[in-house]
């Protein structure tokens, strides 16, 4: 690298390759946080993470597994679980309506998508939230997929890893939405009682009735940095409680002070320390080792 | 105005008013007057029963959150004998809007947990109007897993607008404490009985409601998120309240034909709070059934027939 690269900016130094992978929103985009200008395949690379000042962006679940897992490891459960309109639900828009507009945006058919595959050459199941798609809410399906991802943790004896993001429970479905807090979180207690480690890596944002079942369950609880987290909205409790919450409130940085969660790790190693302590909780050489050998 | 009725009462609170007028004239003359009382009070009835056998979502979630709806600790004193409250989390604080403890049912020693509402300003703020922090949950999770431990059968009373979302419940982690509970009741070794009683509100309801059988009194609703609140989400506007509650379908009918709740209990006419030992006795006869149908099982088959039941919870296709 010539001097001259090495003053230049990391956001606009730019290195080959990979621009065959077309982005529709153009080559150039801005950190919410910091502003800077950044180059999307750059931004890519770094994993939807500002390379300038670490903000991390929120990203689509099938990018996350896909990211997490091995390559081409990873073969989907439940993608055949589909919603119903059990209630005809219906507010301002029918709520068939909602799932045909978030199912056309994301190309998904429900908030969740779970596969089993293997990291660092370990089998686990990992099931990632999508946030684009109602809020990232759960309701049946959401419950339904996750619990045949723990039932395929228990019969191949593997850990699972979930990625939430999420408001919440889903409203359209109501009691059924609520009710799928006890169901996710009764098979979690199956998998506990399995000897598997779950391990519950908290993004950007979740609350509700995610972070208050499944989310918080994890033998160990990750948060991604700077993650809103917890049980009401921000705006919720400031509508109670009449006063302006302090500045980093129900951050990752505030859950790890008050004890609710393990540790914050970045993005861009969360598939080496997330495949270090699963190496050990299950016993196994360490995956660094290993590469080694 | 009498506070007491709810906007839809209205017409019998007149009526019972009269009534009330009359006899009080009936007192100061020799005039018989014992015959027209006769009259309204039937007449009192019959708008009752008219009024009531077509109550709307909205209706229902008003009688549910009635300022003289019976308590927990109402329900404790009527149904149960020798009750002795446990107090405190043993971590952080005593949670006055969770009460439980030990009392006997017929006779048979068991921990009652519940959601505890105020009737008067200081008990209801000391109550926090019955939404709980995460000690409130802890105190029930250490009082469940006591009970798990002398093999006496838990029974909760659900009452609760949500968990309260407060600095220091979030600080304190309300979240995790309610996930605990819900992992916790679906594997407890003895047999457990939730009903709803009044308003069951969200994931601040359910963290005392996984079990093996789920009540629900007539004029109790249960839902995800209070009308209120879904409708300044989904309508912007906390007027759309009876939409809302209409639309999630909240009443004890509508989710037990869903099949969600495994029974409703009848109130008296009128709901109630117009007859509390009525409503006990009910409430008592199912319970004790119920009780007897799942402390028939053995651990395995009631830990299995719970499993499935929560397995089954949901509605999709394939």
């Amino acid at each position: 690298m010539s001097w001259f690269q090495k003053l230049m900016p990391s956001r606009i130094r730019t290195e080959g390759g990979n621009r065959s992978r077309s982005v529709p929103e153009g080559l150039w985009t801005k950190c919410e946080s910091c502003s800077a200008v950044l180059y999307r395949p750059e931004l890519e690379r770094s994993m939807e993470v500002c390379p300038k000042c670490g903000y991390h962006m929120r990203i689509y679940a099938r990018r996350r597994l896909e990211w997490f897992l091995d390559a081409n490891s990873g073969r989907e459960i439940g993608a055949g679980v589909e919603p119903v309109d059990t209630l005809k639900f219906r507010d301002t828009r029918k709520y068939k309506d909602r799932l045909g507009q978030a199912a056309k945006t994301t190309g998904e058919k429900d908030a969740l998508v779970v596969m089993r595959g293997a990291l660092k050459g370990m089998p686990l199941v990992a099931a990632a939230f999508e946030y684009r798609f109602i809020g990232g809410s759960m309701g049946s399906v959401v419950g339904e997929r996750f619990v045949r991802g723990v039932n395929t943790a228990l019969e191949e004896r593997a850990p699972m890893v979930c990625f939430a993001a999420s408001g919440g429970a889903r409203m359209q479905e109501a009691l059924l939405s609520l009710m799928q807090m006890a169901k996710t979180s009764a098979a979690l207690s199956r998998l506990s009682d399995a000897g598997l480690p779950f391990i519950s890596v908290l993004t950007d944002p979740t609350t509700g009735g995610v972070s208050a079942s499944l989310g918080m369950l994890g033998d160990i609880n990750v948060a991604e940095p700077g993650a809103l987290i917890g049980f009401a909205g921000p705006r919720v409790i400031e509508q109670t409680v009449r006063e302006t919450l302090p500045e980093g409130f129900q951050r990752s940085e505030f859950l790890l002070d008050h004890g609710a969660v393990d540790m914050i790790v970045d993005r861009r190693e969360m598939r080496d320390r997330m495949a270090r302590v699963i190496a050990m909780m299950t016993q196994r050489p360490s995956p660094e080792v290993k590469r080694l050998a | 105005m009498d506070l007491n009725f709810l906007d839809f009462e209205r017409p019998i609170a007149e009526l019972e008013a009269k009534i009330d007028e009359l006899r009080y004239v009936g007192n100061d003359n020799d005039l018989n007057i014992s015959e027209e009382i006769q009259r309204l009070q039937t007449k009192s009835q019959q708008l009752t029963e008219q009024i009531f056998a077509s109550l709307s979502a909205w209706q229902i979630s008003q009688l549910a959150r009635h300022p003289q709806r019976p308590y927990t600790l109402d329900y404790i004193e009527g149904i149960f004998s020798e009750f002795e409250e446990l107090h405190g989390d043993r971590a952080f604080a005593d949670d006055a809007a969770i009460v439980g403890g030990v009392a006997r049912l017929n006779g048979r020693p068991v921990m009652v947990i519940g959601h505890q509402k105020g009737r008067d300003t200081k008990e209801k703020l000391k109550r926090n109007f019955g939404m709980p922090r995460p000690e409130g949950y802890r105190k029930a999770k250490r009082l469940m897993e006591m009970a798990e431990r002398f093999k006496m059968p838990v029974l909760t009373f659900i009452d609760t607008p949500g968990a309260y979302p407060g600095v220091g419940a979030e600080e304190r982690g309300q979240s995790e404490a309610i996930a605990r509970n819900l992992a916790v009741m679906s594997k407890l070794r003895v047999p457990v009985l939730c009903t709803v009683i009044g308003e069951g509100g969200s994931g601040g309801a359910l963290a005392i409601g996984v079990g093996d059988r789920l009540l629900m009194l007539d004029y109790s609703t249960y839902a995800v998120i209070s009308p209120e609140g879904c409708a300044s989400i989904l309508w912007k506007s906390a007027e759309r309240a009876s939409d809302a509650a209409e639309a999630m379908g909240i009443t004890a009918k509508r989710l037990y034909a869903l099949g969600l709740v495994d029974e409703i209990v009848p109130e008296p006419l009128g709901g109630a709070h117009r007859d509390y030992q009525a409503m006990f006795e009910n409430l008592r006869d199912r319970l004790v059934e119920h009780l007897d149908a799942v402390g028939a099982l053995s651990n395995e088959a009631l830990l299995d027939e719970r499993y499935r039941r929560l397995m089954a919870f949901g509605s999709f296709r394939e």
